[in-house]
């Protein structure tokens, strides 16, 4: 049977749909009301609080623990400040990812990573020569994410010792809210302004019951997967299992992904110590990925005319879809769009998808698959720039933007 | 020397402004006052409180317009409202929310009947309004040419009409024909449903919910809905005046010029042509074109002069309806008041809150404007956007937006009796509000009163009427502004429309602007 979370206790009364997921064996809410509308709008205009505590969470300390996160992940982490964060994904020896998380350094020495998939054992296994110790925090501590352009206000409203308006995207800090011990990150999966925050599973009430008090006058609401789906497709954000299969998952060997294919490219140094999957990943640079990750802009009059000819308005799925659907070009399959949504924000019809790198320039025209009345027939889709949906609060310090 | 200039920074002018520039076109807008919006407007006018100063709630925003000029990206959220509440002064009051199993139960207390009949009624203006929408999205043709666009335009329409199965033809021309409460009264029972629903028939229109034509309006409610959104009316964060800036934005960024403080005194005309613009201040500006975002009335009697125009226009345009027929109160407020038939502060509060507690209350209304007086107890369409919207006031502080109809222009006295009649006017509207919530008055930091007159002087809407004319049939499609001119065209050479006294007509859909604008440029008048 699936876990409560911490927060469980002041969650399960709020969700009057019933309508639970469960997300790596613990409870969590996929729409508290019967349509997730509220909740997005929540995270696009004030601010939505979503538990994020089923996310697995290792501690790393000790005098190597820089160097051996350098080891494990595709990212040198050795010039990562004690109150900065960053985002990351690991790789197997051939450069196949792995999963994708955030590691923060929280002081000196002391290092915290999260993951979609349970790591410890692989972690472990790496962690030889290193003189660290590696730590499951996952069920030590609960999560809550809190996103939105008010979130800073929010944050504000609970924090005496932490400086809110200071902290920069991806920034760290340790402090008190509501009296009770807290690290916070300014991270989230929503593209906009948000912080996530981590405290000891036993003071989780507290700290949500203090959120929601005072975060009511900026328009706090509870909000779940759902509406946290569209969100993060506005953003651009893959999801590991659904945008790709991680290299554990993956049966065969066409399922798996390097870095550069799936558009992380950016965060991959070559040029440095050695780390897992290092030389097949410079191997594959010299040729580039032969697949690539983009955004679809799929045309909404196409999809309004395609519709009409069966004498219907335009209909989509009221939630983010994702069971993959072909793309062609010049009707030869060229790809997949993995994942979508609309854009109730942008009034656009969305996609991330897998290409063909020969047709993932921006502006490529592709075509999707589109199935009206059980009959399969095509609209033309765009290659577009990620983030979809990119607000200036995101990363802007001043609160005034 | 501008392709075009573009008279008055309302969200029109500037939509027809962003797509002439976004076609490389050099535009200038020219807004007579201070700030951007016309009456798609924000304004500070108490200190930390946003009042959506005029238009309030936005339905019908061309989501065309959003994705062409990406306008999430220059700053604009629409926000859905969560309900329609009508509160009584005695029983549970009403409230239709997007979840039918919640209406249905709400409607049930009245007639377990109309309950069933409500979602009916709503797939059938749905149907309806399919066959409607896409004239929204399209010039109006001209019924009378013989020209061959205009003559496969009709024919199109003409199937489409043909498509119709007769059931639904004949649902079309009652809507086209009745008065809101004949129409409503094919369907349902209970006064209680039918008088909140009555009243999207007459906003802004110097009618009655018995006067005939007014159906159709209520057609306009149900066509928001086939944009892809769930619900159909939302609010524009940061207020109204958001959806104007933004659309500004998008103009600047593609080369159009915007000035404010810039009053234009008239056209600048040579041999019946329009040549370009003086300036109150006496600049003289030139363009290839001129384009108006103004009403007809203050176009051609104000800008242009009506010794340019024939007598046959001209009668058409004094005929022209205008008569405005409603006014705006704009409250700051200390705290959240309470509604005493549904106490507390619940989500009923956060979509828009109609007074308007039967049909006789409505038409009562009605009567006392038909004899020049603004009503004693008026029907009002209220909405606290600060509980969807937290930043247009400070933390734990609200805005109130009340709509009030009616307020007719023509007072008994003369529309300059509306000066002295302002604060009465204001008081009438905050003391039937109270009957509704009593501990409105305390809470009241600040009020903000608009009377038609005020609508006039301040926000250059002729006779105050927020639709830049009324949205009745004969003056709607074809007709709008006048026989043979819905092409965006005028008598004037050079001189085009671009305003809500243009087809599609008024509220913040920006459809004329951008019809506008394409028409120009598919006619190569720039």
């Amino acid at each position: 049977m699936p876990k409560p979370t911490p927060f469980h206790a002041r969650i399960q009364p709020l969700c009057e749909s019933y309508d639970w997921s469960i997300w790596a064996g613990q409870y969590a809410v996929r729409a508290f009301d019967v349509c997730h509308e509220r909740e997005y709008n929540a995270f696009r205009q004030a601010t939505g609080v979503i538990d994020v505590s089923p996310l697995f969470k290792y501690d790393i300390r000790g005098p190597d623990a820089a160097q051996y996160l350098s080891w494990i992940t595709v990212r040198d982490l050795s010039t990562l400040k004690v109150g900065r964060s960053t985002y990351l994904c690991w790789t197997d020896e051939q450069g196949k990812v792995i999963d994708d998380g955030t590691c923060s350094r929280i002081a000196e020495g002391h290092y915290r990573l999260t993951a979609a998939a349970p790591m410890h054992h692989w972690f472990t296994d790496n962690a030889r020569g290193y003189t660290v110790t590696i730590e499951d925090v996952s069920e030590r501590y609960a999560a809550l994410a809190i996103q939105g352009p008010t979130s800073r206000d929010v944050l504000r409203s609970i924090s005496r010792d932490i400086d809110v308006d200071g902290m920069r995207f991806f920034g760290v800090q340790e402090g008190m809210l509501a009296g009770i011990p807290a690290v916070v990150t300014r991270t989230g999966y929503t593209g906009d302004l948000g912080y996530e925050l981590w405290v000891e599973q036993h003071h989780a009430l507290t700290v949500w019951d203090a959120l929601f008090e005072s975060g009511d006058r900026f328009g706090i609401h509870p909000a779940g997967l759902n509406a946290l789906d569209v969100c993060r497709i506005e953003a651009g954000f893959l999801m590991m299992g659904v945008d790709y299969t991680g290299a554990f998952d993956a049966l065969i060997e066409s399922q798996k992904s390097t870095p550069d294919e799936l558009g992380l490219g950016w965060m991959v140094k070559l040029e440095r110590s050695p780390f897992i999957g290092q030389s097949a990943l410079r191997y594959e640079r010299k040729s580039g990925p032969s697949v690539s990750t983009v955004g679809l802009e799929i045309d909404w009059v196409a999809l309004e005319e395609l519709y009409g000819r069966h004498g219907l308005p335009a209909a989509l799925p009221a939630t983010a879809w994702r069971d993959s659907v072909p793309l062609y070009k010049s009707s030869r399959q060229v790809g997949r769009a993995t994942s979508g949504s609309w854009s109730p924000i942008l009034k656009k019809n969305l996609a991330l998808a897998r290409v063909d790198s020969r047709h993932s320039k921006l502006g490529t025209c592709l075509d999707i698959e589109v199935t009206v009345e059980w009959a399969r027939a095509t609209v033309p889709a765009r290659v577009v720039k990620t983030p979809f949906y990119d607000p200036p609060q995101k990363k802007a310090v001043d609160s005034n933007v | 020397m501008y392709d075009a200039i573009v008279i008055g920074g309302g969200h029109n002018g500037l939509a027809c402004a962003a797509y002439l520039a976004k076609a490389g076109r050099k535009v200038l807008v020219l807004e007579r006052r201070h700030v951007l919006g016309g009456a798609a407007v924000t304004e500070e006018l108490y200190p930390g409180f946003k009042y959506s100063t005029c238009s309030y709630v936005v339905s019908l925003l061309r989501p065309q317009i959003i994705r062409e000029l990406n306008l999430a990206k220059h700053g604009l959220t629409i926000l859905p409202l969560e309900c329609s509440f009508t509160p009584h002064l005695e029983g549970p009051g009403l409230v239709r929310w997007p979840e039918s199993a919640k209406t249905r139960d709400e409607i049930a207390r009245y007639s377990k009947r109309d309950a069933d009949v409500y979602p009916e009624f709503g797939r059938a203006m749905l149907n309806l309004a399919r066959w409607v929408k896409p004239i929204i999205d399209m010039p109006a043709p001209d019924p009378t040419s013989f020209m061959p666009q205009h003559l496969s335009a009709m024919a199109k329409l003409a199937q489409r009409f043909r498509s119709l199965s007769p059931e639904a033809l004949s649902q079309m021309t009652k809507m086209m024909t009745l008065s809101a409460v004949d129409f409503l009264d094919e369907w349902f029972e209970s006064p209680i449903l039918k008088a909140p629903m009555a009243v999207s028939g007459i906003i802004g229109t110097f009618l009655g919910v018995r006067s005939p034509g007014t159906a159709y309006v209520l057609l306009h409610h149900y066509m928001g809905e086939i944009d892809g959104a769930f619900r159909a009316w939302g609010l524009s964060k940061g207020g109204t005046g958001e959806i104007s800036l933004a659309i500004a934005r998008a103009a600047e960024q593609l080369g159009a010029d915007i000035r404010v403080n810039a009053p234009v005194a008239k056209i600048l005309m040579k041999n019946g042509s329009a040549q370009g613009v003086v300036l109150e201040n006496g600049d003289e500006l030139k363009a290839k074109i001129v384009i108006s975002g103004c009403d007809p009335a203050l176009t051609f009697n104000g800008f242009v002069g009506r010794d340019h125009l024939d007598s046959e226009f001209l009668s058409h345009l004094d005929r022209y309806r205008l008569r405005g027929s409603s006014g705006k109160v704009n409250l700051a407020l200390d705290a959240l008041p309470e509604f005493t038939c549904r106490p507390g502060r619940g989500l009923h509060m956060k979509g828009d809150i109609a007074i308007a507690p039967s049909i006789d209350y409505l038409e009562r209304a009605y009567d006392d404007a038909k004899y020049g007086e603004f009503s004693k107890r008026p029907y009002m369409n209220v909405v606290i956007p600060s509980l969807t919207d937290p930043s247009v006031a400070p933390p734990g502080k609200h805005v109130m937006s009340i709509f009030v109809q009616y307020a007719p222009y023509h007072l008994k006295g003369g529309a300059d009796q509306w000066p002295q009649q302002r604060d009465a006017f204001g008081d009438t509207v905050i003391k039937t509000l109270a009957e509704y919530c009593p501990d409105l008055e305390s809470k009241i930091l600040h009020r903000h009163v608009l009377t038609p007159w005020d609508l006039e002087k301040e926000y250059g809407l002729t006779e105050g009427n927020i639709f830049h004319g009324e949205l009745s049939l004969e003056q709607l499609f074809f007709f709008r502004p006048a026989p043979g001119w819905a092409r965006y065209r005028t008598p004037i050479d050079r001189l085009w429309m671009c305003g809500s006294g243009a087809h599609p007509g008024g509220g913040v859909m920006a459809a004329p602007g951008r019809l506008a604008a394409l028409r120009i440029l598919k006619e190569g008048a720039v």
